[in-house]
């Protein structure tokens, strides 16, 4: 059985091997008649010299050298206009954008040809060797169980060389993905024909690429989630519940309904973490699509508004963070392997609240800029177009920034591509502001908290080992105190841990909630705690 | 200024030390030689299966004891002049005290084998212990681990957690059975085999033999069975880590003796935790107790008497808990090995899985006197009440329900104990029932 999972473990390492050098093979030329094709006439105006010179013809070894030049040129013209104040001649279409689409059409290669055959080499072998890996452990690891065995030898989850390798290809392609997609269009390619299930002969974006890599490493990885935990059925209740919310809304939904001309939002996603909620263009596509555009609308108000604290009132923000969110999905699944990194000292909990409360703060100040600039947008006037400057501030430049700084770099890079060094919530609990807001609540005004079961604790520290919110449980526990924290998603780990049945996530009255009203049973015929 | 100074920085220490220090200015010094900082002893066994690294078992941040004024030592007590009211350490250094608590806990039993001594024979309870079987694991193929109890079956789960081959002897017919009822007994019995454990029941060890380099290499068993292994783990209980004070003029039996304030025969000496052994026992309860539990109220009490509460020791009804590979167990209140006279039981097992329930209660008045759960988590503070105010059985049974704290969604097993309740004491309870919209808001 070994070697099975071994035999699965190196089908897996080709399947992603093959996957990463993906962006190697073949080379990309764009002829003179695809840039005549592709290019709008002011485009063509605006590059034809340049890119006779630099680009047509010219045989370049990969998607991201080609494109690198193409954007290099891209900027260059564009920062001549600007500085000879040509304001007519700039170019809107985002530079990145720009390359992606060329390198699409003027990559050539075996990639290229063999899609389909690519994809089961890549994706196909990953996935076969991944669940070969996985499902062996129902038998390797003996009995159902808490199976953290060896989680600090090894290399992959202690910080070792496997970890920071991990790192490495996970924050690598993040920024290509964000930053330089035209450096992954074979990756691009290998998932079209998931996309042709969709639209007969349609094109994926990087966008696609991310999604259906996502969902699939979450459904594998829930799957060893399940497994790890068969013995606990909140384990495995929360974790089909998250696959399948992500599966369904994040993914399928996404792509279903735009085929029947609906926007395709993923409806879940509430602001503030949906942080385009107000962008001009959102809810333009939304009000101007008829009636399910609008329910679409006011279903984000809604949801925002009144479902997500009374829902976080009721059973805590887990009902959000760790049932159903797609950032708290993919933590709970394929982060799971690394959430004992997440850090349990005091000062990263003093950080933590500032950081978060900042980025509450400013998501909501980007949302009144944008949201501003989008009422002037659509019942301003044709005097008030395009009127997106407040206080001197421009709401394009904020939300610019925000997407950039929030939405790329935190929730992307570190979120995920740091998983293998600071755990895998450090998104969720440094830098989420639906996290933030909900926290507030549940803090506050909710029925939510976790039980310490009277004096059975033994201050092991399993629990605040493996919180991957990095509170220290066992501060609590330890005292007899109930644990109600701003920041804990109920993922339920630290009670599965427990080695003497401690710990119990609850919903109860808000009375006699943070457990240290009564006599503490402690023993000697229990006593008050001061609080 | 009053300067107290506690010899041992283990739960019962530490727990003293703190609460002393909510309601006192008192100078305060802990001093141990094993650690700079308290750890939780009972998770030594997860930093050797890698659940855990060092750090991780302390429960207390290193900035905890200068925040609180609570200074701490390293270093080694060899003897105490108590007319001086003085200790002096290995190092040669001598400390004053006005009030003195020694909590040095315990040392793993050592009944006189030959070849105890050997490399590769060792207890598990302290830091040392850990360090040296992790020193020695890689070399260890198969071992021998002598004594059926809690530490006894740690340390096999420690021990298979890193592929070694496992025999465990057990002197009773059943795995800790001078504390288990002979059914829970074989309900953990199978499940340690489960794991690949070689059981061996009602062996002894005779002798421990090792090779010229002083390593142990074989054992042989008082039925004459030789076993040949790299180590050997002495987990035999474990007695009052007293050795140290046999010249002092502290009264010493078998523990450190006390009163139920915890003060010995000397003037402002106090000892507390394993290392104590009180004179009148609380009742229904040893004159020794060595649980994590104890040790911390022990602490708690003895702060509360020097900090101006005079408080004798009141531990409440008895409760524990461990952890048999993967099934959990509590206990509230009194459940021995063999029923009393005077006692009437009922157990339930699950047909398939490994869920227990033992109830035990007064067979004149019926009034509950205790609970062993396996598999199942019960509410300490509901059973506690129950304990101390003397319920009887029926109610007991009818509050299944809001006794289990297992988490959410797991199934329950109420009905099905209930239904073998009645049938086996011909009583009909029932339980109290919860609405669908009281299930939903929990």
């Amino acid at each position: 059985m070994k070697l099975v999972k071994n035999i699965g473990l190196v089908i897996f390492l080709i399947g992603l091997g093959i996957f990463t050098v993906l962006p190697f093979i073949g080379g990309v030329k764009l002829s003179d008649e695809m840039m005549r094709n592709i290019l709008t006439e002011s485009e063509l105006n605006n590059l034809e010299n340049r890119f006779e010179k630099e680009i047509i013809d010219i045989d370049f070894t990969s998607s991201y050298g080609f494109g690198s030049a193409v954007k290099g040129i891209y900027d260059d013209v564009n920062e001549e206009f600007r500085a000879n104040k040509q304001w007519d001649k700039v170019m809107h279409t985002s530079p990145k954008e720009f390359s992606l689409k060329l390198a699409k059409v003027a990559a050539y290669g075996p990639v290229k040809d063999n899609k389909f055959a690519f994809f089961l080499l890549s994706f196909g072998l990953a996935i076969l060797g991944a669940f070969i890996f996985i499902l062996t452990d129902l038998k390797l690891k003996g009995p159902p169980g808490i199976k953290n065995d060896g989680i600090y030898h090894d290399p992959n989850t202690s910080r070792g060389w496997i970890g920071m390798i991990t790192a490495a290809w996970l924050i690598g392609f993040y920024l290509l993905l964000y930053i330089a997609p035209y450096g992954i269009v074979n990756m691009i390619f290998v998932v079209e024909p998931v996309k042709w299930l969709f639209v007969e002969g349609g094109e994926a974006s990087q966008w696609f690429l991310y999604g259906f890599m996502y969902t699939i490493s979450m459904t594998i990885m829930g799957v060893r989630m399940i497994i790890k935990y068969r013995h606990n059925k909140y384990q495995i209740v929360r974790t089909i519940s998250v696959v399948f919310f992500q599966f369904v809304f994040a993914f399928l939904l996404v792509e279903i309904l735009p085929l029947f001309d609906l926007p395709g939002k993923d409806l879940k996603n509430a602001w503030p973490l949906d942080y385009s909620f107000l962008f001009d263009w959102n809810v333009k596509g939304l009000i101007e699509n008829g009636t399910f555009g609008r329910f679409v609308f006011v279903w984000s108000i809604l949801l925002s508004v009144i479902i997500v604290p009374t829902l976080v009132y009721f059973y805590g923000k887990r009902w959000y963070c760790s049932w159903v969110c797609g950032c708290g999905g993919l933590a709970e699944t394929v982060g799971d392997p690394f959430r004992q990194l997440s850090n349990k000292k005091l000062w990263s909990w003093k950080m933590e609240r500032w950081m978060i409360h900042l980025v509450l703060v400013f998501a909501i100040i980007m949302t009144i800029f944008t949201g501003y600039h989008t009422y002037n947008e659509i019942y301003g006037g044709p005097e008030m177009q395009d009127k997106h400057i407040l206080f001197g501030f421009s709401a394009y430049n904020i939300r610019e920034v925000y997407g950039f700084f929030i939405g790329t770099i935190f929730a992307g890079v570190i979120g995920t591509g740091f998983y293998p060094i600071l755990g895998n919530r450090s998104w969720c609990r440094f830098g989420c502001p639906l996290a933030a807001y909900m926290g507030i609540v549940q803090r506050f005004k909710s029925r939510f908290r976790i039980t310490t079961n009277g004096g059975q604790c033994i201050s092991c520290g399993n629990c605040s080992t493996y919180c991957e919110q990095g509170i220290d449980v066992r501060a609590y526990a330890q005292k007899g105190q109930n644990i109600v924290r701003a920041s804990c998603v109920g993922c339920g780990v630290c009670s599965a841990v427990c080695p003497r049945g401690v710990l119990k996530l609850e919903n109860g009255p808000e009375k006699g909630r943070f457990g240290n009203e009564g006599p503490i049973v402690l023993g000697n015929d229990g006593f008050q705690l001061n609080v | 200024m009053q300067k107290i100074v506690i010899i041992g920085n283990g739960i019962s220490g530490v727990t003293a030390a703190r609460h002393i220090r909510k309601k006192s200015d008192a100078e305060l010094l802990i001093i141990s030689d094993e650690t700079p900082y308290f750890f939780s002893r009972t998770a030594l066994m997860y930093v050797f299966m890698g659940h855990m690294r060092k750090q991780d078992i302390k429960p207390y941040e290193d900035w905890f004891w200068k925040k609180n004024r609570i200074d701490l030592l390293q270093d080694y007590v060899s003897g105490i002049k108590a007319s001086d009211s003085e200790l002096s350490l290995q190092s040669g250094k001598k400390i004053k005290f006005d009030k003195l608590i020694i909590a040095t806990g315990s040392k793993p039993n050592k009944f006189g084998w030959p070849g105890q001594d050997l490399k590769g024979v060792q207890g598990l309870y302290s830091m040392q212990d850990l360090d040296n079987l992790t020193k020695r694991a890689d070399e260890i193929q198969r071992a021998v681990i002598v004594g059926g109890g809690l530490i006894g079956v740690e340390l096999a789960e420690m021990l298979v957690s890193r592929g070694i081959e496992v025999v465990f002897l057990v002197r009773e017919n059943r795995f800790w059975g001078s504390v288990l009822p002979v059914e829970e007994g074989n309900l953990i019995s199978n499940h340690i085999q489960k794991h690949h454990i070689d059981l061996r029941f009602n062996t002894e060890l005779d002798q421990i033999f090792g090779d010229e380099n002083g390593v142990v290499n074989e054992i042989i068993t008082k039925d004459g069975e030789r076993i040949s292994c790299q180590f050997v783990g002495l987990t035999a209980g474990v007695s009052p880590n007293v050795e140290w004070l046999k010249n002092s003029a502290i009264n010493i039996d078998r523990g450190i003796v006390v009163n139920q304030y915890f003060e010995t025969n000397l003037p402002n000496i106090y000892a507390i935790g394993d290392c104590a052994q009180f004179q009148v026992p609380v009742e229904g309860r040893k004159n020794i107790e060595q649980v994590w539990y104890t040790g911390r109220i022990m602490g708690e009490t003895l702060a509360a008497t020097l900090t101006g509460n005079r408080k004798a020791y009141q531990p409440g009804p008895w409760f524990n808990s461990a952890k048999f590979f993967d099934i959990e167990y509590q206990t509230y209140g009194n459940v021995n090995a063999n029923r009393a006279a005077n006692e009437l039981d009922f157990y339930w097992q699950h047909p398939t899985k490994e869920i227990a329930i033992h109830l035990v209660w007064e067979k004149s008045n019926e009034i509950f006197i205790g609970i062993n759960v396996f598999g199942l988590r019960m509410r300490h503070e509901l059973f506690n009440q129950w304990l101390k105010t003397k319920v009887h059985i029926d109610e007991v049974m009818a509050n299944l329900r809001i006794a289990n704290f297992d988490p959410e969604f797991y199934k329950r097993y109420e009905n099905e104990i209930l239904d073998s309740f009645n049938l086996q004491t011909g009583k009909n309870i029932r339980l109290l029932k919860q609405k669908w919209w009281q299930k939903v808001l929990g």
